[in-house]
């Protein structure tokens, strides 16, 4: 058996781990406020645009620091200026609102950092490693970068498991999602719960953004990396952290499986438009995606 | 007999206008320690607004709310969770994807000390706190007679149990005041008799002191110890249910209805119920 196949599906692993990373973040806010936030590209371009142009004038330690701290910033700024006003409406009026969100972001992130192509250098290896040299017959390539990332975005999945799924805060968030007015009647303070979570979603928008701009230079085509995230979400379902991890190893995977396998027959270009096609299929038969919450609808 | 003690809970000439519509218009009233107060009136009376002026929802432009001693120009829905009051909706408010055993357990966030570092190891001391308050909610369920509906996912139940499953989760909060927005709407008769019993249960059991807004004055005459009536964002009456059933002002606003021929014919009176 040719064991080019295995190099294949874990390189599209690979990358299915930094899809995952993206819709992480989106995942996270819907649970909290039941929002999706269209913001989530934006605010991992913004993140990286932050840090890099930190690293200019300070050390990657301190950089880290002030970008994270410039991403609660905006939480705190979100949720005073954006949230609070619209406690109690409905949740498309939110989204409308992050659509809003994310070209304000755009436009700032790149009046204050600039709008050039930045290289984005943290010290992570980028060699190319050869595993396995042993156990199979010319090994397998793998890039050290992608595994790092991969590590990286363990780590973080399994932290923010734990935050949400064994606190108490976990409970308040999943009420706080459900219904503003009953979340509050029952003492849930609706705005540190908001902060919390954007917070935590401008955190992992941050690591998403290190680990893209990293790989393809802190630029505006990060915030397009979003994009990629939507299928990922169709296919893992909006509310569940282990199903954006899974919906985005699927997609990784599977476009690289079919770029090399199908591509000759198709002509090309399949990684392209493979997720969404493979959204579209699942959407027909189970719009709620793999983990997702069943949708209950009382007639 | 209960002991009807003190007044725990004072509105003072409390104003609230939305635009150029007056809601409430000084407003005064006390809750006593113990007692079920009603709070009847015609749709758009401003019952609702009442208990979302007392629980912090609406902020009043003027008059002040005095709870427990402390006397404030507005309460914050937060403060009033944690210092003892909870509520129910009219129309209800559970969270939908949530079982019933969830919704109830939401009740008992504030009275969860334990780090949330704790929390996630989920061990020793944090543990042993989930479990008792596992168990008081238990209790709870048994008392309302839900045991059979724990695991349901709330958003699958008849609009009867969601309204007990609400005010399971108001009571896991253990509250001093509950406040209780038309419990009995949409129930059939047999509905109404058990939620009726619950709530003269937890006034007696407990000692909780209730407000309630109700429409059925069947109900309303029978279980409360005080009626208030609101008319017009006004408080045109306030007594005992037999002084207030025979005020002449309270039946031109309201009981006309139900006392035969109307003095006063009230064209408020044939939109329906559901307001306040």
């Amino acid at each position: 058996m040719d064991f080019f196949v295995v190099e294949v599906l874990i390189g599209g692993l690979l990358t299915g781990v930094l899809y995952a990373l993206v819709a992480l973040g989106f995942v996270l806010i819907f649970k909290a406020s039941g929002v999706f936030n269209f913001a989530q590209g934006s605010m991992c371009l913004f993140a990286a645009l932050a840090l890099v142009r930190l690293m200019e004038v300070l050390p990657v330690a301190l950089a880290l620091l002030c970008a994270a701290a410039i991403m609660i910033g905006l939480a705190f700024a979100i949720e005073r200026l954006v949230l609070r006003p619209l406690v109690n409406q409905a949740a498309i009026i939110l989204f409308m609102a992050t659509i809003g969100i994310t070209f304000f972001l755009d436009g700032l992130g790149q009046s204050l950092f600039g709008s050039e192509v930045y290289t984005l250098d943290l010290g992570i290896p980028k060699n190319p490693l050869i595993l396995f040299e042993g156990v199979i017959p010319g090994g397998i390539l793998v890039n050290e970068f992608d595994l790092w990332a991969a590590v990286i975005a363990g780590l973080l999945v399994a932290v923010l498991a734990v935050f949400f799924q064994r606190t108490r805060i976990g409970r308040a968030l999943r009420a706080v999602a459900d219904d503003h007015q009953a979340a509050q009647s029952v003492g849930i303070p609706l705005r540190h719960i908001w902060v919390i979570v954007w917070s935590v979603a401008g955190l992992v928008a941050l690591v998403a953004g290190i680990i893209w701009g990293s790989k393809l230079g802190v630029q505006f085509s990060i915030a397009l990396v979003a994009l990629k995230a939507l299928p990922v979400l169709m296919l893992g379902g909006l509310t569940s952290v282990p199903g954006a991890i899974v919906g985005g190893l699927i997609v990784g995977a599977g476009e690289k499986l079919s770029e090399v396998f199908l591509g000759p027959f198709l002509g090309g270009g399949i990684e392209n438009w493979f997720a969404y096609v493979l959204a579209l299929l699942f959407l027909l038969v189970r719009p709620q995606g793999l983990f997702g919450e069943r949708i209950i609808e009382r007639v | 007999m209960k002991q009807i003690g003190e007044p725990i809970l004072t509105a003072d000439r409390v104003t609230l206008a939305f635009g150029g519509v007056t809601a409430l218009n000084e407003i005064s009233f006390a809750i006593r320690r113990h007692e079920i107060l009603a709070m009847i009136g015609p749709n758009g009376a401003g019952k609702t607004s009442m208990l979302n002026v007392i629980n912090g929802f609406y902020h009043p432009q003027a008059g002040t709310i005095t709870w427990k001693g402390a006397t404030r120009r507005r309460m914050r829905p937060y403060h009033a969770a944690a210092q003892g009051i909870a509520r129910t909706f009219q129309n209800v408010a559970l969270f939908k994807g949530m079982t019933t055993l969830d919704n109830i357990m939401t009740g008992r966030l504030l009275q969860m000390r334990r780090n949330f570092l704790w929390q996630a190891i989920h061990f020793g001391p944090a543990e042993e706190e989930e479990l008792a308050h596992r168990a008081r909610v238990e209790q709870i369920i048994d008392f309302l007679e839900i045991q059979a509906i724990r695991k349901t996912p709330v958003g699958r139940l008849p609009y009867g149990l969601q309204k007990r499953v609400e005010l399971g989760r108001a009571l896991a909060m253990e509250p001093e005041l509950l406040l209780l927005d038309e419990p009995m709407a949409g129930m059939n008769v047999e509905e109404k008799e058990d939620m009726c019993r619950f709530i003269l249960d937890v006034n007696d059991e407990f000692g909780t002191t209730i407000a309630l807004i109700e429409h059925d004055m069947g109900v309303v005459m029978d279980i409360s110890d005080r009626v208030v009536v609101l008319d017009y964002g006004r408080k045109i009456a306030d007594g005992p249910p037999d002084e207030v059933r025979t005020s002449p002002e309270v039946i031109a606003a309201y009981l006309g209805e139900e006392a035969g021929p109307h003095p006063n014919p009230n064209p408020r009176a044939v939109e329906g119920r559901g307001g306040g």
